[in-house]
């Protein structure tokens, strides 16, 4: 098997299975008890914390757990809105956000916010230009992902963060979700970052384990209430053996050097440009680890059965929204037409894909793009 | 850069003919707080202590300094060869590392070497000019600047200083005698634990425990608390008088509006003798003027009624808030406030009397075996050294670390 969906989702790095089962087993008690095992327990918690503020780069009291990605834009996105419902109802993203972040805008807005949706340039990347001039005294969250998880364009988090200098009060989020072990982001007192959102499963953690960085004096209002966890910004007992195996996952992660995935994908860049019938949606400027691209008149969903059939495990864009056969939407939105973006297909890689398995892909994919030559 | 860490004494210098033991103390209490960094070669000499760092990090020495009791300013230094180059650099250096907007400085030079190229006026012109260009929006102040770069041009080399950080002030912990602290494991008793330090006092602390009216993990925040105030003083013995018996009398003869002074001279009775056998000359507690009950001036006078020892109230009249502020400067508050039974709280009387009356007192306690409980108690006493990350969180710590 070659495993080349990693953004989809990424499989759990055994040592960190080890933890969680450990976790699960030894230490169950619920933090919130007084006695000795919610004592472990919330021991547990706080040194996740600690670790994951640490190796972020933030103070532990900036880290609130999830569980996931999609919580985590969800409570960042609304939170701010509720918070902020007295400062002002407009809030500025991009075309090319996870659904996480759109949905939960659009929800807000069939409830009365304004919303300025800024485009995309043909690389998919947002024009920092646009985005100062949307920007309004009645403007109260700014969300940008970092990462784009269909192409793995890069968005100019900084500069964004620079134009934003005149709003203070504005929530700047970011969903760094495709950005762990791929590339740089910078978080705490020094960055304009003021919410960053991340995923456990999308680094070699348990699924259902997240964690949302909220800088310090920046509030949020909960979207779960209840036992008061989270220092009450996200109620409901903690996923102890999760949260833990995730703050290992997050450490094996950091150890290892950042982009190594780059040396794969331009060697898979170097065969795709040879090959005429093929078309390169990714930007030259992206993430080490996507590379998005298809083969012309042939549907991606085509390209991942024959690609699946052979043991070879890729995605028609985004996962989420592959199976509902929507195109992809950020591919739409950099400009490309309908015809063009449906063939596309993303191989998407972990630290642990190896130079080997690239070349393997390279081989099996020749043939299968040769196989096609009849239809096209 | 830096290479060596100058430190000047508090009050010290103040006190006459005490003044050797007190350097020696804190000779002692330096050595004692920074030996696990090997390379370190620490002297006290009459005005001032030097550390030579031979590559031990100057941040984390500082830091560890900051909170050593007796210390007035601590400035690092930096010792280069006798290149005016290399004193620019390191002069700069020192001036960035103190620099905020509308600071200013002065550079001044002194000589051991008269033979050295250049005199004290070109040396502080030249390190000035080299400043002023690489900052130029910094400005020289002859009188009060708010940095003073130190130049001492000596045979060996030049050593360039600031006075930059404050130190914790006070007198070395240990200079002032023995003193009992009594902890609860609420807010106040460590703060006052903390300033008794501040004075000098080699701290004990004596914690009273009434199981299992009172939780393993009370006890486990009792010293957890103690394990804070480590930094300030070195190890420090940890007493746990069992405390259940008599409380259970209390309870059973004592009536209510009398349950809280008469537990309070009980336990201060304790402490008083443990002081004794100690050779402690004084005892300590957090009690703030008028917060509770115990604490009204009727109570204070009848509670202290068992004992002429000075008991030492460093909190005597400062406001909960700032009680609060200093406990968050010396991380106890957050855990002070974990939600643990104490032996305060747990038989507290809905309604204890605020101005409690002695003959009453004497009377309720003449239907005590006063004696035998106090025996009985002092005889189950357990001490435990509580010394630095030997808490709870530590503990938490390695299981943690064990499952990465």
């Amino acid at each position: 098997m070659i495993y080349l969906d990693n953004s989809a989702t990424t499989k759990i790095d055994s040592s960190v299975l080890d933890t969680f089962n450990k976790v699960n087993s030894m230490y169950f008690g619920n933090p919130s008890s007084l006695h000795e095992l919610g004592e472990t327990t919330t021991g547990l918690l706080t040194q996740s914390r600690n670790l994951i503020a640490e190796t972020i780069d933030v103070k532990p009291e900036e880290i609130f757990f999830t569980s996931g990605g999609t919580e985590g834009d969800n409570w960042v996105v609304k939170g701010t809105a509720i918070e902020k419902i007295a400062f002002g109802k407009h809030l500025i993203t991009s075309e090319i956000e996870h659904p996480a972040v759109l949905e939960s805008i659009k929800q807000l807005e069939n409830m009365g916010w304004e919303v300025t949706y800024l485009p995309v340039d043909s690389r998919g990347i947002i024009s920092v230009e646009k985005l100062r001039h949307a920007l309004r005294e009645d403007t109260v969250l700014v969300s940008v992902m970092a990462v784009n998880n269909e192409t793995g364009s890069v968005q100019p988090i900084e500069q964004i963060g620079e134009a934003l200098k005149d709003y203070p009060s504005i929530h700047f989020h970011v969903d760094a979700v495709q950005t762990v072990g791929k590339i740089d982001l910078k978080l705490g007192e020094q960055s304009r970052v003021d919410m960053a959102v991340f995923s456990g499963h999308k680094f070699h953690g348990p699924k259902g384990t997240g964690f949302v960085y909220v800088k310090k004096g920046r509030k949020l209002a909960p979207l779960l209430s209840g036992g008061g966890q989270e220092a009450g910004l996200r109620s409901g007992t903690e996923n102890v053996p999760g949260i833990v195996a995730m703050a290992k996952a997050l450490k094996l992660i950091s150890e290892k050097q950042a982009g190594t995935q780059t040396e794969l994908t331009l060697e898979l860049k170097k065969y795709l440009d040879t090959k005429k019938n093929i078309e390169v949606f990714s930007p030259e400027q992206r993430a080490p680890h996507i590379l998005c691209f298809g083969v012309k008149g042939i549907k991606g969903e085509v390209t991942v059965h024959a690609l699946e059939k052979r043991g070879v495990y890729v995605s028609t864009t985004s996962a989420c929204s592959s199976r509902k056969k929507v195109e992809s939407s950020t591919l739409l939105a950099m400009g490309i037409p309908k015809s063009r973006a449906e063939t596309a297909i993303r191989v998407s890689l972990s630290e642990d894909n190896t130079l080997a398995e690239l070349k393997s892909f390279i081989k099996i994919f020749d043939e299968i793009y040769h196989s096609f030559k009849a239809i096209q | 850069m830096i290479t060596e860490v100058m430190v000047r004494y508090g009050e010290l210098s103040t006190k006459g003919k005490n003044k050797k033991q007190f350097i020696k103390q804190l000779d002692n209490n330096v050595k004692n707080a920074l030996n696990e960094y090997r390379g370190l070669k620490i002297k006290s000499h009459r005005d001032r202590m030097h550390i030579e760092l031979n590559d031990e990090s100057a941040d984390i020495i500082i830091n560890k300094l900051k909170v050593i009791f007796g210390i007035q300013t601590i400035s690092p230094v930096i010792k280069v060869e006798k290149s005016i180059e290399k004193a620019k650099e390191a002069a700069l250096f020192l001036v960035k590392s103190n620099y905020e907007p509308g600071r200013t400085f002065k550079v001044n030079t002194k000589r051991a070497d008269h033979e050295w190229m250049f005199d004290t006026n070109e040396v502080n012109q030249m390190l000035g000019e080299y400043i002023m260009n690489s900052i130029p929006e910094i400005k020289v102040k002859m009188k009060k600047p708010d940095i003073n770069v130190r130049v001492e041009v000596r045979l060996d080399g030049i050593f360039l200083s600031i006075d930059s950080i404050k130190g914790a002030g006070g007198l070395p912990t240990g200079t002032s005698g023995k003193g009992m602290l009594m902890l609860s494991g609420g807010i106040d008793s460590p703060v006052a634990g903390y300033y008794a330090m501040k004075r000098g006092i080699q701290v004990e602390a004596v914690h009273f425990h009434s199981p299992p009216y009172t939780s393993p993990q009370a006890l486990q925040k009792a010293k957890d608390l103690t394990e804070k105030l480590v930094k300030f003083s070195g190890p420090l013995p940890f007493i746990e008088v069992p405390f259940t018996e008599i409380q259970e009398t209390i309870k059973r003869v004592v009536p209510q509006g009398y349950i809280m002074t008469i537990t309070r001279r009980m336990m201060l009775r304790i402490t008083d003798q443990l002081r004794e056998q100690r050779s402690g000359l004084a005892i300590i507690n957090g009690e703030s003027l008028g917060q509770v009950a115990s604490q009204t001036m009727e109570s204070m006078s009848v509670i202290n009624e068992v004992t002429h020892t000075p008991i030492l109230r460093p909190l005597i009249s400062m406001d909960k808030t700032d009680i609060i502020e200093v406990a968050q400067k010396i991380n106890t508050f957050e855990l002070a406030i974990l939600p643990y039974e104490d032996c305060c709280t747990i038989f507290t009387p809905p309604k204890p009397r605020t101005k409690p009356k002695l003959v009453h007192v004497l009377e309720i306690e003449e239907k005590m075996d006063i004696h035998g409980l106090i025996e009985r108690a002092i005889q189950g006493i357990k001490i435990e050294e509580i010394s630095a990350n030997n808490n709870q969180e530590s503990k938490q710590k390695h299981i943690f670390e064990d499952l990465l």
